[in-house]
């Protein structure tokens, strides 16, 4: 038990400083960012107290605010797909779910493909929304959660799978 | 009352969802106001010691360039010295009506709507905030944020920027401000239609705010069109400095802040 809370804690603190160090800077074909600080949401063990799996996501989130001077852009999109979170769950392992059982690492890809895609979408659209706060730059914002989107979910799934392999 | 209670305790992730969504939503529409924010900000000690720390990596990078830039700078300032009739004094007893600091940036963005600079000095150095900030090329911003040993500099590149800048030929001034755009252009407003422009001309600040001196070199005109009722021009300005890459960055202190506010406050 003690190990699995180290274990989050210190996931909490690696994706925040990779976050605002290193992904926040990348600025690829000019702007275009990775937010790999979901990763922390997206992983999180499935057995949770779920009030504290949401306070702690909406942590991270403002966390990465306070590095950013964003307000709280990042705290509110958190905050949301961990709300969401056992809805896309059930949607994307079906009955593994609701024995409780799924392990991340053990799950197919094209089923980790998708719970991570939906997540990962969510949050970017929120996030944009109000990081951009203009209802007048719809396209914008669609145009930056398309491209956001696929760096955060390349990034997002080869950490994945680069952590599963630390745990076998 | 029983009831209220067994409806929050029935749907109390719900509850906990919307205090937190909305808390996030009230700080970001709060932090899209100039200076009404009262929140936490990248200027404070552990986010600040945390960029200090990974800046003292990469600064190497940068090395090269930043030397250059350095050089071009001193050799520019030397032959201003040397072209001189008379002898400059190099004392520090003159009573200077700016004071420059050196600082540098730990943080930097431009990408976003509103972007905000992190820099290595702070109350401990006697900057407060309304201070500017520039390069040797040109301007950056205005510290809005203090703590101990940081501040938090509002970027020109940043929505609610607004600077009082002038046209160097004809000292027409008007608002320099930001659409978000592109990282190298920023607009000029309320020019009037009767000014002669032509693209090229520089654009330097006025002078008419106590934040920056007058004649700091800004930009230069990239393209001009007028607004929709046609009376004031849109200027594209095209920035000297490049906002992308800032390491070295002077702090102005004007001496006579004190006694400018005195004199404003005076008035109210």
């Amino acid at each position: 038990m003690n190990n699995r809370v180290l274990k989050i804690i210190f996931s909490f603190v690696g994706l925040v400083l990779l976050q605002v160090l290193v992904c926040s800077h990348m600025n690829f074909m000019g702007d275009i960012n990775p937010y790999v600080y979901v990763l922390f949401i997206l992983l999180y063990p499935v057995i949770n107290n779920r009030l504290l799996f949401i306070f702690t996501s909406f942590l991270i989130g403002y966390t990465v605010d306070i590095f950013l001077d964003s307000g709280g852009v990042h705290a509110a999109a958190s905050v949301t797909i961990a709300y969401i979170r056992p809805l896309i769950l059930k949607f994307s392992f079906g009955a593994a779910y609701d024995y409780q059982s799924i392990k991340f690492s053990a799950v197919e890809f094209s089923r980790r493909l998708i719970y991570f895609l939906v997540l990962i979408v969510v949050h970017h659209v929120i996030l944009f929304s109000l990081v951009i706060f203009d209802q007048t730059k719809t396209v914008l914002i669609l145009q930056q959660t398309l491209y956001s989107s696929i760096f955060t979910l390349i990034l997002c799934l080869l950490f994945s799978s680069l952590f599963s392999i630390k745990e076998t | 009352m029983q009831q209220l209670f067994n409806f929050f305790i029935k749907n109390k992730t719900f509850v906990l969802f919307l205090l937190l969504f909305s808390y996030a939503l009230s700080i970001t529409i709060q932090s899209n106001g100039y200076h009404h924010s009262k929140f936490l900000n990248s200027s404070n000690q552990i986010t600040g010691s945390i960029y200090g720390a990974f800046h003292s990596i990469t600064q190497y990078f940068n090395l090269k360039r930043e030397n250059q830039i350095l050089l071009e700078e001193n050799s520019r300032l030397k032959m201003v010295v040397f072209n001189q009739e008379k002898e400059v004094p190099i004392d520090t007893l003159l009573d200077y009506k700016y004071e420059l600091q050196p600082s540098l940036v730990y943080k930097n963005s431009y990408t976003l709507p509103k972007n905000y600079l992190t820099i290595n000095k702070g109350q401990n150095d006697e900057i407060e905030e309304d201070y500017g900030v520039i390069t040797s090329k040109g301007i950056v911003g205005i510290i809005d944020k203090t703590s101990k040993n940081y501040s938090r500099v509002l970027s020109v590149l940043n929505t609610n920027s607004r600077i009082n800048v002038k046209l160097k030929k004809t000292n027409y001034f008007g608002t320099l401000s930001w659409d978000g755009k592109s990282p190298e252009i920023t607009q000029l407003k309320d020019i009037q239609d009767l000014v002669t422009l032509s693209v090229g001309d520089t654009i330097v600040t006025s002078g008419y705010s106590s934040i920056f001196p007058p004649n700091i070199p800004v930009g230069s005109v990239e393209s001009f069109r007028l607004n929709d009722t046609e009376d004031l021009y849109i200027i594209d300005v095209k920035l000297f400095n490049s906002m992308r890459n800032l390491e070295h960055v002077y702090i102005l202190k004007n001496t006579d802040i004190n006694e400018l506010k005195a004199l404003n406050s005076s008035d109210e």
